[in-house]
């Protein structure tokens, strides 16, 4: 590529990337400030990531599968339960497509094995 | 112990905090006891001490206590709707549960014996399905998270929007009928038809 398309190049994608942070920037002033999730860890969840519960700042209209990818970032281990695990949101079995709102509680439920 | 009261007070749900103590089973037996029932059926889930030839030392319980108790009403309002039932009680003790010893107790009386054996069963397999609660496998050399295969097969159900909600027992309407008529020397039971269980 000719160096004066790579610089018109450039200056395309630096156009997009603030045409993108105006866009959430109005998006936030829209539906309001960063959520608050509070995330509980059980059995084998809370040994992978050392911890009972964790507080989360999110962007709002996170959902909670937004919230998992976040978790998984924070704490690689997760991997391990993250294809038999389920959500529960605010004490109730949830899909990861719900979406979260400020002071949700978020819940990792790894398999179940009581009685 | 954290405790619930089910419809009218009628349902006695517990989950026992850790503690030496074994469950209290007559205290159970004793709420579902009624002058109307002419049968109490009940499940004692004890720990054992094989485990695919692994000689298994205790079991440790842990739960999500507020929605272990959710999840419980929701079970005993789910056999209410599914069966003509007394009372119910369903009892689970958290922390170590030597072999031998009883981790959860469940108990169903109705008027007849068929609604209170499958109510009552129906109660273990929903706790087993369903209920946040986890149980860890201690061996001489190891521990591990046990997986309830009620829970896997579940799983896709509880991750959806659809499940959780109404009953879906299909009775057929002559079976209705005659489940009201039917008495308890009628080894036919209740008679009910039901072609799926209630989802809860």
């Amino acid at each position: 590529m000719a160096e004066e398309s790579k610089d018109a190049c450039d200056a395309n994608k630096a156009v997009e990337v603030i045409k993108m942070q105006k866009t959430s920037d109005m998006a936030e002033m829209e539906v309001g400030p960063l959520i608050q999730v509070k995330v509980l860890f059980f059995a084998r969840a809370r040994e992978l990531t050392g911890l009972t519960d964790i507080s989360l700042l999110m962007p709002p209209r996170s959902t909670a599968r937004d919230c998992m990818s976040k978790l998984l970032n924070k704490f690689p281990k997760l991997e391990e339960i993250y294809n038999s695990m389920v959500v529960a949101l605010n004490e109730e079995y949830a899909p990861e497509s719900t979406v979260l709102r400020n002071s949700d509680e978020l819940a990792i439920i790894p398999p179940i094995s009581g009685g | 112990m954290a405790a619930e009261g089910g419809e009218a007070t009628e349902d006695l749900i517990e989950i026992l905090e850790a503690s030496p103590t074994p469950i209290d089973l007559a205290r159970y037996v004793n709420h579902v006891r009624d002058p109307a029932a002419g049968a109490i059926a009940t499940f004692e889930g004890t720990t054992r001490d094989t485990f695919e030839g692994k000689r298994v030392l205790e079991l440790r319980y842990e739960a999500y206590v507020p929605m272990a108790l959710r999840r419980l009403r929701a079970i005993c309002s789910a056999a209410r709707a599914a069966w003509p039932l007394r009372r119910l009680a369903v009892a689970h003790r958290l922390g170590t549960v030597p072999v031998g010893e009883a981790s959860v107790f469940t108990a169903a009386s109705a008027v007849h014996r068929a609604d209170a054996l499958e109510a009552c069963r129906f109660l273990i397999d929903e706790v087993k399905a369903s209920v946040p609660i986890w149980k860890k496998e201690v061996y001489a050399n190891g521990e591990v998270w046990k997986e309830n295969r009620e829970f896997l097969q579940r799983r896709n159900a509880l991750a959806s929007s659809s499940c959780c909600c109404a009953t879906k027992v299909v009775m057929d309407d002559d079976a209705a009928a005659d489940a009201a008529a039917v008495t308890a020397a009628d080894d036919g039971g209740s008679g009910a038809d039901k072609e799926e269980f209630p989802a809860v």
